[in-house]
């Protein structure tokens, strides 16, 4: 590869990263007409909203708590993409995961931290998985759609929390005191995630996430397992010929992607201000739509776990100073909703822009099953989730 | 290269503007300690402040879970602040509606707090928990939960409720002397706390009534779908009921039903006359701020909390308002009053 | 349980079904036109939102449900067509843009009704249509032919779709683009073109459907479809992408609420378990569509963009 050919590459990358940028300000744009046609100063605004996100420690903590389970999510949802699966139901994968860490907690109430922090997190992961691993059955064996299921099982899963969070969950106190907030008790101590810098806000749970997005990249890169995932995703008949089982794949990728799902509800339950579950009745209430959100994340990084993680952070500041912006210049939320809305159509919409800058290139690379990607971000693959039955 | 240059060019312009408006600010220092603890001192652009040498504006924020002009729930604090604020006249009132995400409300409550509101109002059962954990991190400020009646023995915590189930009461005595069918229904969100209550009380009322009525109770299961609670009143009118009420937010799905029906119909929570005029009985409003000029007093005389307020029919905070343009007869509307007058001196007990 | 087997009541509960069923039905109508032609479209309930308080907002106005549903159906084409550019020109990533149509929807409705109307206020509903003759049969009558206007129309839609993509050249020409683009393109079906059409198609009925839910519960509210609109997206699959299997999915859902509905209405269901109850619709949509799912494939290029010459 000549000098020329490799500089023209890193141009197109600039650009490439560029681009989502340049959509999120046509977005805010948009936002600063709708701040103006409500009464409120459009600078005003986004300056809180970049203040909001990033412009103290306390914002830029906030922003990093955010950002969790979007790049939780957002990783386990670029695995299933990688196999060519979309997973829409990481809202539910989230309860599950939360659920399954709660009961884990209020179970064994007098475990040492030391296990009880990995207990309660390796169960949201297995809560996670098994919302995640029921579609992936579904898809491989009977052919059913993962959309549908995991729509379905977004539904199943509020209900489940529902239940759950109002009966045998329910705080005893609530019971006693004849309120029935459908939540737990405080969660004990020994499973709250642990402080970084002492007192204040700031828990492992961010360094988890950038943990495991280097474990998600080391699985889909570096080991044969995560071969089979791109493997099938990019061609499923030559993969069957290679001796790959398919279905099996399929349904791993999707358990792997609710695990990851799962371990973010795990995180919000026992890193959340309350320390406990919590909700409204829906199951955004809990998750703050991260299992949507995070999809978007994924987007933004390109659907490579490591560009992920800026990817999260950067969402998550948005997210963060959107609310900022709210209590500023007291919009309705539901401007910072549409905002959100808006954001993540102009990213989504000029992505094809952004894949353009990074294919440019791209030509010269050989196949993807066949040559691991080198150390720069791998070119994106083809598009991603066909909705078709894999037999 | 062209394209290039102009693209960052762009970049650059974006930038720049984002860094005016942040070098924009008028001295605005907050210095945030790892430990949580803040101190902040504003002096920025933007906020309203009074003219002339009055005295600080009294500062107030409500945190609610759904919009402010649902004709429920969160309506009922912000119409309760609003009087407020015009009575004192020198009061400054945030709201940051339509927060079910828990999370969030945590960081507007504790946003808020840092931000150095007097009087942070955590309307939503759900946020208990969190409150519990930011109320610590700022002694000086005073924080309000409702509807809840615990102040988890914080000095700065408040909490009010709706001893909902008093107006409840009342209101289903008079549907069982209203209904000609001998039926009636009530439906209900989700059953826990402010909803449960009511619903038990109406029950309980109408039931007390001889000839008991039959009362159909349906809790749909959400506090948001519209269509469930207007297929759940269509159920109750199949049934035969002739006069039906309901609590949360989605009734209004119901009361449009009834309003076709020519059910009648008694409210809770907010005056629901205007959403069926012909139809509509009477309505339990809260009157929050009963409870609300206490808090203040209480927060500028230097408590900042440790009370559990209740609204109820003693005292002003729940008040039965009556249809006027509905023609409710003299004897039923006489035993409304003998039934508020009853469980105001404590002879009439809802079982609630 | 004898309560709920009385001819009343069972009556009324499917009568309930059916008005459950509308708005799914149109949605999920609309979702086939594009599904088929290979477009995913995620934000249906964003779209019905809009269309639902234009609708609103239009009868509020001017009483007239004539104007609302007019207003929906503009709303929805508008949006529609909107979406068609976002996934067909600039090919983006369809489960992903449409979720933020879903959340601009969802936060734009709501902003719009708390900045134009403010407290709720009741509108006009749809007038119901006795059919003349049909309606007196005993039972069936009730059941069938005493709906609003609104119902029957959704209803007459689904023989329209039909006839639609089995009958008309333009229906091959999308059955042809979902299967297989290039060979529909290299025969000269401009593919970006029909998909343009059924996506348009499918946002206009979404509005529509948005439309007809709120004139038919005569009021708006923040978030009125309570996700319904991912419900209807589920519901095409669930009917292997044709118009009656999709009618069939609607109805099944629609009744189960209104079955469920009812049990708890005669306290046949008790409190405690009305959580498992709501899970039902959901569950039974789940095992149906495994016992039905082996039969039918999707179209082959859905949620694949196409560009001439990849």
């Amino acid at each position: 590869m000549t000098s020329a050919a490799e500089q023209r590459r890193g141009q197109s990358k600039y650009l490439a990263f560029l681009i989502p940028v340049g959509a999120v300000l046509a977005a805010l744009l948009l936002g600063a007409v709708m701040l103006v046609a409500l009464g409120a100063n459009p600078l005003e605004g986004f300056r809180e909203l970049f203040k909001g996100a990033f412009g103290s420690s306390d914002a830029l903590i906030s922003t990093a708590l955010k950002a969790t389970p979007l790049l939780f999510v957002g990783v386990g949802i670029t695995i299933a993409f990688r196999a060519n699966v979309i997973n829409i139901g990481g809202e539910g994968q989230m309860v599950a995961g939360g659920l399954l860490a709660t009961v884990v907690a209020l179970t064994l109430p007098d475990l040492s931290a030391w296990i009880m922090l990995p207990a309660v997190l390796i169960a949201g992961l297995i809560g996670g998985a098994a919302w995640g691993a029921v579609p992936g059955a579904l898809k491989a064996y009977f052919g059913v759609n993962e959309i549908l299921s995991t729509i379905m099982l977004n539904v199943v899963a509020v209900q489940l929390m529902n239940y759950m969070l109002r009966g045998p969950l329910i705080d005893p106190g609530e019971l006693e005191r004849g309120t029935r907030i459908p939540q737990t008790a405080r969660l004990q101590e020994g499973a709250d995630l642990p402080l970084l810098f002492g007192d204040g806000r700031f828990h492992i749970g961010p360094l988890l996430a950038v943990l495991v997005a280097v474990a998600a990249y080391v699985l889909l890169w570096r080991t044969p397992l995560g071969y089979r995932v791109r493997a099938v995703g990019l061609n499923p008949d030559a993969s069957k010929y290679a001796g790959i089982p398919v279905k099996r794949t399929i349904v791993l990728a999707l358990t792997l992607s609710g695990a990851m799902c799962g371990l973010a509800g795990a995180v919000l339950v026992f890193g959340s201000e309350s320390h406990r579950m919590v909700t409204d009745g829906s199951t955004a209430g809990f998750t703050g739509s991260a299992g949507f959100n995070g999809i978007v994340a994924a987007l933004f990084g390109g659907l490579h776990p490591i560009w992920t993680i800026p990817a999260s952070f950067l969402f998550g500041g948005l997210l963060v100073g959107g609310l900022a912006l709210q209590r500023a210049v007291q919009v309705p939320s539901a401007l910072i909703l549409a905002l959100n809305g808006l954001v993540v159509v102009f990213v989504v919409a000029t992505d094809r822009y952004r894949k353009r800058m990074l294919a440019r290139d791209a030509r010269v690379d050989a196949p993807e099953p066949l040559a691991p990607p080198s150390s720069s971000p791998p070119s994106d693959g083809p598009e991603p989730p066909g909705g078709g039955d894999t037999s | 290269m062209k394209k290039h240059r102009m693209t960052w060019l762009i970049v650059v312009l974006a930038l720049a503007l984002i860094a005016a408006a942040c070098g924009d600010t008028a001295e605005e220092t907050t210095t945030t300690a790892a430990s949580g603890e803040t101190t902040t001192t504003t002096a920025a652009s933007g906020e309203t402040t009074t003219t002339g040498a009055a005295a600080e504006p009294f500062r107030i924020a409500i945190v609610a879970p759904s919009a402010s002009n649902d004709l429920a729930f969160t309506q009922s604090i912000v119409d309760a602040v609003d009087i407020i604020k015009a009575e004192m006249g020198n009061v400054e009132v945030q709201v940051t509606d339509g927060t079910f995400v828990v999370e969030d409300a945590a960081a507007a409550i504790r946003a808020y707090a840092d931000d150095g509101v007097d009087l942070v109002i955590a309307h939503g059962s759900q946020y208990g928990g969190s409150l519990q954990e930011i109320a610590p991190d700022f002694p000086d400020t005073s924080f309000a939960w409702g509807t809840a009646a615990d102040t988890f023995g914080l000095d700065n915590v408040f909490s009010y409720e709706a001893a909902s189930d008093e107006g409840g009461y009342v209101m289903g005595v008079m549907a069982a002397a209203l209904t000609e069918s001998g039926t009636i229904g009530i439906v209900g969100p989700v059953e826990v706390g402010d909803a449960k209550l009511y619903v038990d009380g109406f029950i309980a009322g109408a039931e007390s009534q001889d000839p008991k009525p039959q009362v159909l109770k349906n809790y749909t299961g959400s506090f948001s779908d519209v269509a469930l609670a207007s297929e759940a009143a269509q159920a109750f009118a199949a049934n035969g009921a002739d006069v039906m009420s309901g609590t949360a937010q989605m009734v209004v799905g119901a009361v449009t039903v009834a309003s076709d029906a020519d059910i009648l119909w008694f409210g809770t929570q907010a005056n629901q006359t205007s959403l069926a005029p012909s139809i509509v009985v009477a309505s339990q409003v809260y009157h929050w701020e009963v409870v609300l000029r206490d808090i203040v007093a209480k927060i500028q005389a230097g408590t900042v909390g440790g009370e559990i307020y209740t609204i109820d029919l003693a005292n002003g905070g729940e008040v039965i308002e009556y249809n006027d343009a509905f023609a409710l007869p003299a004897d039923v509307k006489q035993l409304g009053e003998d039934t508020i007058a009853g469980i105001i001196d404590g002879s009439i007990t809802t079982g609630g | 349980m004898s309560d709920f087997f009385t001819t009343a009541v069972l009556v009324a509960t499917a009568a309930s079904g059916i008005r459950l069923a509308v708005p799914l039905l149109f949605a999920s109508l609309g979702e086939t036109f594009g599904q088929r032609s290979g477009v995913l479209n995620l934000g249906v309930d964003g779209i019905m939102l809009l269309g639902a308080f234009g609708g609103y907002y239009a009868v509020l106005q001017t009483g007239s449900v004539w104007l609302g549903l007019l207003v929906g159906i503009a709303v929805g084409l508008l949006l529609g067509l909107i979406s068609a550019v976002i996934s067909v020109t600039l090919k983006a990533e369809q489960g992903i843009s449409g979720i933020g149509i879903y959340l601009f929807g969802l936060g734009m409705s709501d902003l719009l009704f708390q900045k134009l109307v403010g407290t709720p206020l009741p509108i006009t509903k749809f007038p119901k249509l006795n059919i003349p003759i049909l309606s007196d049969i005993p039972i069936l009558g009730e059941l069938l032919f005493q709906h609003s206007m609104v119902v029957y129309l959704a209803f007459l839609a689904v023989p329209v779709s039909m006839y639609i993509i089995n009958k008309t050249t333009f229906g091959m020409n999308i059955r042809a683009v979902g299967e297989n683009p290039e060979a529909a393109d290299s025969l000269g079906v401009s593919v970006n073109r029909v998909r343009y059409a059924t996506v348009t198609i499918g946002g206009t009925l979404a509005g529509v459907a948005g439309a007809a839910l709120a004139i038919d519960l005569g009021i708006f509210q923040q978030n009125l479809t309570n996700a319904a609109g991912f419900i209807a997206i589920a519901l095409v699959y669930f009917g292997a992408w044709r118009p009656v299997g999709v009618m069939l999915g609607s109805l099944l859902y629609g009744f189960v609420n209104a079955i469920v509905l009812q049990l708890k209405t005669l306290s046949i269901i008790p409190p405690n378990l009305s959580d498992f109850a709501a899970m039902a619709p959901a569950i039974f949509t789940i095992l149906a569509l495994v016992i039905v799912a082996r039969r039918f494939k999707a179209p082959a290029a859905l949620t694949k963009p196409y560009s001439r010459g990849e």
